[in-house]
């Protein structure tokens, strides 16, 4: 795994690079790239981001630490971010984030046990009238309530199972 | 009238030739005719105000910029994170190209060099499509060199934020897209001026639904868009209804529509019809927080009238509370969202939303005393003003009028 000489990545990082004035300004675009490749922005993809850029590690991972979308550890297979704001949580929001870690098991931030789902909360995610609602994987899914979210907790788990039997 | 959300009445205007077919670019060919300065004059005339929050006068702002600099550049503002904001998020899906004109025709305006679009991070999606207009406007002339044959030559580019409120903040927007921490830097100078603005050059930062206004600025006229409003407050506006209604969602209105007609005739009312309104947040969790009583419903909806029961229209983010909702928890919530999105920079924000954060569940706990509702407010108080940016005073808005307007519901939780 890498993203240094990657085929699946040349075009766009060249894109990014070529798009603004300086080197440095294509930080946080690179570390979405990195966040791709390896589920999380871990050393090696800090480290590759800084040696792209002709920055200091430690400055990449400042911005990746600055940032909520960029995750610093390993997520399950589906990251669920419940906004919990207040516009969502009028409409019941605090109440089904909680129900919904007690459905999976986990605390929040915490992972179900068989690696699928993390949960935790975030704030307004621009879809207030809409609650509550949640991003899966940094996809909106909108106007939840408890039997939509065990549908579609089966379907993501049905889906893991089918690509993993697809590997095989 | 619908002159941003024309996706509701005009299917498929997110294509470019049904957007062409319907006066699309016509504000840029009118624009490119002219000279530079001409245009930002009919912006000037036209009475268009910021719509990310601050309403400032859009062409006063653009004539800010000095003609002589070689570089200059726009910056749309499109990180739409104010609390119960989603109208930027509606003109970016649903009429894209509109945005892209009127940020062309800013550039043009000012002679800038090239666009960035700020994003945040979450509207990747958006960002695709916007990518792909781009591409299709390439094509046919009106991006790149030469555009529709004026001689003028503008790049327009994407750019996504990773989730962060303070980078809708002008100067932290820039730093982020320079690949600093996204945080507020010292003003003076200012983005319009030469080293404060992106890459140290000269810098114009619009609100997307600023720019969306402006192609219909420049076909209608700034006369025609002068008589829609009020007098200190042109145009229409889209107001993002949440929480307590009926109908949330977005409603464009003239600026001027009373609170009533928005929240009965548009939204539908109190969503349970025995429990009725207590309290309204008129520009997401940064405003001063009114109680809805009859003056409030009563009261036109433009920047000067805000101002006269004491709050802003800012964003219009307008979060509705009914009878049920106990403000010591709403002062909670927003407390806890601007201790999470302060960037740590000034002291005052940094420190005084983590301490509020931390006295205010000890007051909903039941540990706490009169004391601390005074505290509260103290501390409060000590942060307006204080800080590099505005954030400091937004954190301190909830406590300050939450407390001012609605005591017993602080009173409720401490023992005396």
């Amino acid at each position: 795994m890498a993203i240094i000489g990657n085929p699946k990545y040349k075009e766009r990082i060249q894109s990014h690079l070529a798009k603004y004035e300086t080197k440095r300004s294509a930080v946080m675009p690179l570390l979405f790239i990195a966040q791709e490749e390896y589920g999380w922005v871990n050393p090696e993809g800090i480290d590759e981001v800084a040696h792209i850029l002709n920055m200091d590690p430690t400055q990449v991972k400042s911005i990746a630490g600055f940032y909520t979308m960029y995750s610093e550890k390993p997520k399950g297979k589906y990251w669920l971010q419940v906004c919990t704001d207040l516009p969502c949580a009028l409409k019941g929001a605090d109440e089904f984030h909680a129900w919904l870690k007690d459905e999976l098991g986990v605390e929040e931030g915490g992972t179900s046990a068989d690696g699928m789902f993390t949960v935790d909360h975030v704030m307004c995610l621009a879809a207030c009238d809409k609650a509550p609602m949640l991003q899966c994987n940094f996809r909106y899914v909108e106007e939840l309530d408890q039997e939509k979210m065990r549908e579609l907790l089966a379907k993501w788990r049905g889906e893991a199972v089918q690509a993993a039997n697809g590997r095989n | 009238m619908h002159i941003l959300l024309r996706g509701r009445e005009i299917a498929n205007i997110k294509q470019l030739k049904v957007y062409e077919a319907h006066d699309g670019f016509a504000g840029l060919r009118k624009a490119l005719a002219v000279k530079p300065s001409e245009v930002i004059d009919i912006v000037k005339a036209s009475g268009l105000r910021g719509r990310g929050g601050a309403g400032f006068p859009t062409g006063v702002k653009w004539s800010f910029i000095p003609q002589n600099e070689p570089i200059k550049y726009v910056t749309v503002n499109a990180d739409e994170s104010e609390t119960g904001t989603f109208k930027d998020r509606e003109i970016m899906e649903e009429n894209p190209y509109q945005l892209i004109e009127g940020s062309l025709i800013c550039a043009y305006a000012i002679q800038a060099k090239s666009i960035y679009i700020y994003l945040r991070g979450e509207f990747w999606d958006i960002g695709d499509q916007l990518d792909a207009c781009i591409e299709a406007l390439r094509e046919k002339g009106y991006v790149g060199k030469n555009i529709l044959g004026s001689g003028y030559d503008c790049e327009v580019y994407t750019h996504l934020g990773a989730g962060a409120y303070i980078c809708g903040e002008e100067s932290a927007l820039l730093n982020s897209l320079e690949g600093y921490l996204g945080q507020p830097r010292v003003r003076p100078p200012f983005p319009a001026q030469k080293g404060g603005g992106l890459y140290k050059e000269a810098t114009v930062v619009n609100n997307v639904e600023t720019l969306a206004n402006v192609p219909y600025i420049l076909t209608a006229g700034a006369e025609a868009f002068k008589a829609i409003g009020t007098e200190q407050s042109s145009g229409t506006k889209i107001y993002c209804v949440s929480g307590h209604v009926k109908k949330p969602g977005n409603y464009e209105l003239s600026m001027g529509t009373t609170f009533r007609e928005l929240l009965y005739d548009h939204a539908g009312g109190p969503l349970f019809d025995d429990r009725p309104f207590k309290a309204m947040l008129p520009s997401g969790g940064s405003g001063p927080i009114v109680p809805l009583t009859d003056e409030v419903l009563d009261t036109p909806m433009s920047y000067e009238d805000a101002e006269r029961i004491g709050t802003i229209i800012g964003s219009a983010s307008i979060i509705i509370m009914d009878e049920t909702v106990d403000m010591t928890w709403v002062a909670s919530k927003v407390t806890k969202f601007f201790k999470h999105e302060s960037c740590g920079k000034c002291t005052p924000c940094r420190e005084g939303t983590y301490w509020l954060d931390k006295v205010i569940d000890r007051i909903l706990d039941g540990r706490g005393s009169p004391d601390d509702v005074k505290r509260i407010a103290d501390v409060a108080e000590n942060m307006a003003g204080t800080t590099l940016c505005a954030l400091g005073d937004f954190a301190a808005n909830p406590i300050i009028h939450t407390i001012r307007h609605f005591p017993d519901d602080f009173a409720q939780h401490v023992q005396t």
